[in-house]
């Protein structure tokens, strides 16, 4: 099957849903990630930005979790836009 | 007093998923509390009675994994795999399976003496949350029993398993994880002679996994116990010195 173009996490709009494909870390971050449900063909969706832009709510495995742009940028996936977002 | 005969469960589960009601609600008002010995981690521990039976309960930290990310992580893990409790009751959050499955394939890998408990039950229901938890027993290979902590559903049953594993009663037949091939093979070569190291002291397969993962803290947690063979005892008091 042919890829989609990924991008990174980082990018995704708010409201945006995200299938995640990659995961760029390694060591106890990536451990991390993936106990906290960023698991490659998960779905997770973008909830919403702190006043800076970083870190970003994403609603993952039921729960939300915030994320640095350090971690997100490093997480690749496929990217649904609903059209809302900004 | 009654410390030499006690059976000893620990209870792991993610935070929020209602471990220490279950706690509480077991061991009523006898607990110590304090740290574990190093570790800025509290340390909970009750004590109750069920058919005649006195157990010693351990309430771990709450932990959404058990690779030693952190020292909760780290202080749940090695109190599962060396002090090996008679039962170990994974609490899962009825409402968010998918997240908190993870853990109950993590002790399972540790421990065959695993009872996985729903908690959270009347929460699901109000949710239409519906689980088939003989089809979930069945698939896990180790009992699954839906409880209420809070509305104290299903708390005698869960005693009455405890007390079956405890005697020996409940044969588990815990799923095993399928790795990839590459890691299959390489488990099969290391696994024998991590038999031959701690013969069927600790899990030679989750050894194995966990050297495949390069996980210092676990490989130096096994240096120490080898020069420094520690008294394994399911006893209270002195002998418990829990070297982490």
């Amino acid at each position: 099957m042919e890829s989609l173009k990924l991008v990174p996490l980082s990018e995704a709009g708010t409201g945006d849903l995200f299938i995640i494909k990659k995961l760029h870390l390694e060591g106890t971050m990536r451990r991390r990630l993936l106990d906290l449900g960023f698991v490659p063909e998960n779905t997770i969706k973008v909830l919403q930005r702190s006043p800076l832009g970083d870190p970003v709510a994403f609603h993952v495995s039921d729960t939300t979790i915030a994320l640095r742009k350090e971690e997100s940028s490093k997480i690749l996936g496929e990217l649904i836009t609903d059209g809302t977002s900004k | 007093m009654e410390h030499q005969n006690e059976v000893t469960i620990a209870l792991a589960g993610n935070p929020n998923t209602g471990k220490s009601t279950l706690f509480n609600l077991l061991t009523g008002l006898k607990q110590h509390t304090g740290n574990w010995p190093g570790k800025t981690v509290i340390h909970a521990e009750g004590f109750f009675q069920h058919k005649g039976v006195s157990y010693r309960m351990i309430d771990l930290p709450g932990t959404y994994s058990l690779f030693s990310n952190s020292a909760d992580e780290e202080v749940a893990r090695n109190y599962i795999i060396f002090e090996k409790p008679a039962v170990t009751l994974v609490v899962l959050d009825s409402t968010s399976l998918e997240r908190n499955l993870n853990l109950a394939l993590q002790v399972i890998e540790m421990t065959s003496n695993v009872i996985v408990c729903l908690n959270l039950m009347d929460e699901a229901r109000k949710k239409g949350i519906r689980i088939d938890e003989q089809l979930l027993s069945k698939k896990l290979g180790v009992p699954v029993l839906k409880i209420s902590a809070r509305n104290k559903e299903g708390i005698t049953e869960l005693l009455d398993a405890i007390n079956a594993m405890a005697n020996g009663d409940i044969q588990t037949i815990p799923i095993s994880v399928q790795y990839s091939k590459e890691i299959e093979e390489k488990v099969m070569k290391l696994e024998p002679k991590i038999k031959e190291i701690f013969h069927d002291e600790y899990p030679a397969r989750w050894i194995a996994l966990r050297l495949l993962d390069g996980d210092e803290g676990l490989i130096n947690e096994l240096k120490q116990r080898i020069s420094a063979p520690n008294k394994r005892g399911l006893s209270h008091g002195s002998s418990l010195s829990i070297q982490i």
